[in-house]
């Protein structure tokens, strides 16, 4: 591509942690979905895990909390551009919920679908191995109900729309099931580092 | 599983194999909308078209390499073959809209990709419910174009809001189909305040025939006051399309 005529962009400095085409969001933390924001109170969620597992279960607010906790801390990356730097989410992992249901050998991929009908896809190796979480903290407080709360799924190797705000749960499938946006020209898996934005990228 | 419940309308044909290639976009024409706002029209000659309300990514170079790219969305028609326009507004201190607020001049390239996201579009079929603040009106002016250059007869409605009558970007071209809203100042006899639950429950007494499809878009802030509003009138979750601008 051609240099723009007289763009020089604002002062930079040089960020390792900057995934390619990506800005630093700073202390902002755009909100970016397509649906009203549910009214969704605590004592309503609930996950569920189902599909090709040996036995499927469902957690309540109480039930999820009382699995052994786990946090994120790092970076995140938001497909339209932002990236975020040392955020916290507290919650518990995913591993802990898949375990509990033990996972059918033939299972290779998974849709996590939220509260208010959205749906994205994962391959299965991307949700484990301490790569994934269910959160309802970030910081010290709990998660904004506009950014997923009273709870998300977060996977911050992969680009943001992968990590379903008010998840209510996952289903183990043998085959890539695109969800919403994958259904609607983005990206099947969406990895920040390949630039995986767009179908064909 | 639940049923989606807000899924992508398998009416909508998105042309999404086009949005994998950077196209160059040549800057033809710049038109002053507000003190705030302008609308830049380019030449893409091989634009495969969009449906109103979708947007597209702009990117621009520094001689350095280093690359910034925003999302906007289109506001002109699909039927302006080969060209698309954008309006932006000059954010303080924004990379992209200070560059073009500042810097840019017919005959300057940037890159675009796109269309993208079916899930905002409006292809002309079903009654509109149109909700926007500020450059929240972009996409939902495609969709004015569109109804007014295609001579559609479905009912459409445009609520605006804007801090005053000198910040309404596209003021001249709105007919019946719009009510503006001022939040900060008005002229003579216009009452002064936010979009209003009493906004919406006068559109809603209009309701069609097959109901509103509605579409709301703006900052976060405002696309969830509005939407509340719309959710606390009866209109169903399923048929409320947000589009945050971030
Ligand atoms: C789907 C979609 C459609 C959109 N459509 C439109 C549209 O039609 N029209 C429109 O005008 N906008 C639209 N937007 C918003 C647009 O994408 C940009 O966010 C907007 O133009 C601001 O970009 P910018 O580069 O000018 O500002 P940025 O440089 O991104 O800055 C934004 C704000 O952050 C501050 N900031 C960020 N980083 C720094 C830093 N390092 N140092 C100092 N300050 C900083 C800036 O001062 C400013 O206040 C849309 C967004 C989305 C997601």
């Amino acid at each position: 591509m051609n240099v723009t005529r007289g763009f020089t962009g604002r002062p930079r400095v040089l960020n390792d942690g900057l995934p390619p085409g990506q800005y630093d969001a700073g202390d902002d933390w755009p909100v970016l979905s397509a649906e009203v924001t549910p009214d969704l109170a605590p004592a309503d969620w609930t996950f569920t895990v189902d599909g090709l597992v040996a036995e499927e279960r469902t957690w309540g607010w109480d039930e999820a909390h009382a699995l052994p906790p786990s946090a994120y801390e790092g970076d995140i990356h938001c497909v339209t551009s932002w990236s975020k730097f040392g955020v916290r989410f507290g919650g518990v992992s995913l591993d802990a919920f898949l375990d509990a249901v033990r996972p059918a050998p033939e299972a290779t991929h998974a849709v996590a679908y939220a509260h208010t009908g959205y749906t994205t896809n994962l391959p299965l190796a991307d949700l484990t191995g301490g790569r994934a979480w269910i959160v309802w903290e970030y910081g010290d407080g709990p998660l904004p109900a506009e950014h997923g709360g009273p709870a998300r799924l977060i996977v911050p190797h992969l680009y943001f729309w992968k990590s379903a705000k008010w998840v209510a749960g996952l289903r183990l499938l043998d085959h890539d099931e695109p969800g919403f946006w994958e259904q609607n020209g983005y990206h099947h898996r969406g990895n920040p580092w390949e630039e995986q934005r767009y179908s064909g990228d | 599983m639940p049923p989606t419940r807000f899924a992508v309308p398998g009416r909508i044909s998105v042309p999404n194999g086009t949005a994998g290639t950077w196209q160059r976009a040549t800057l033809t024409d710049i038109r002053r909308e507000t003190s705030h706002a302008a609308t830049f029209r380019f030449a893409v000659p091989d634009w495969a078209g969009h449906v109103p309300g979708q947007h597209l990514m702009l990117r621009l170079r520094a001689a350095d390499g280093y690359v910034a790219q925003r999302h906007y969305s289109i506001a002109s028609p699909p039927d302006d073959t080969g060209h698309v326009e954008l309006t932006l507004d000059h954010v303080d201190g924004g990379e992209v809209s200070g560059w073009f607020h500042t810097v840019a001049k017919p005959g300057d390239e940037v890159e675009v990709r796109g269309p993208l996201s079916g899930f905002f579009a409006w292809p002309g079929d079903r009654p509109a419910l149109l909700i926007g603040a500020g450059s929240g009106v972009v996409p939902l002016m495609s969709m004015v174009r569109h109804h007014r250059a295609r001579g559609l007869s479905v009912p459409l409605r445009l609520l605006v809001s804007a801090r005053g009558p000198e910040e309404l970007i596209y003021a001249s071209e709105y007919g019946a189909e719009t009510t503006p809203v001022f939040t900060r100042t008005a002229p003579e006899g216009v009452p002064v305040g936010r979009v209003s639950a009493a906004h919406v429950a006068t559109l809603q007494a209009d309701r069609p025939e097959g109901d509103w499809e509605a579409y709301v878009c703006g900052s976060n802030g405002f696309a969830e006051h509005a939407s509340r509003l719309l959710v606390e009138a009866g209109q169903p979750v399923d048929r409320i399309r947000i589009e945050r601008f971030g």
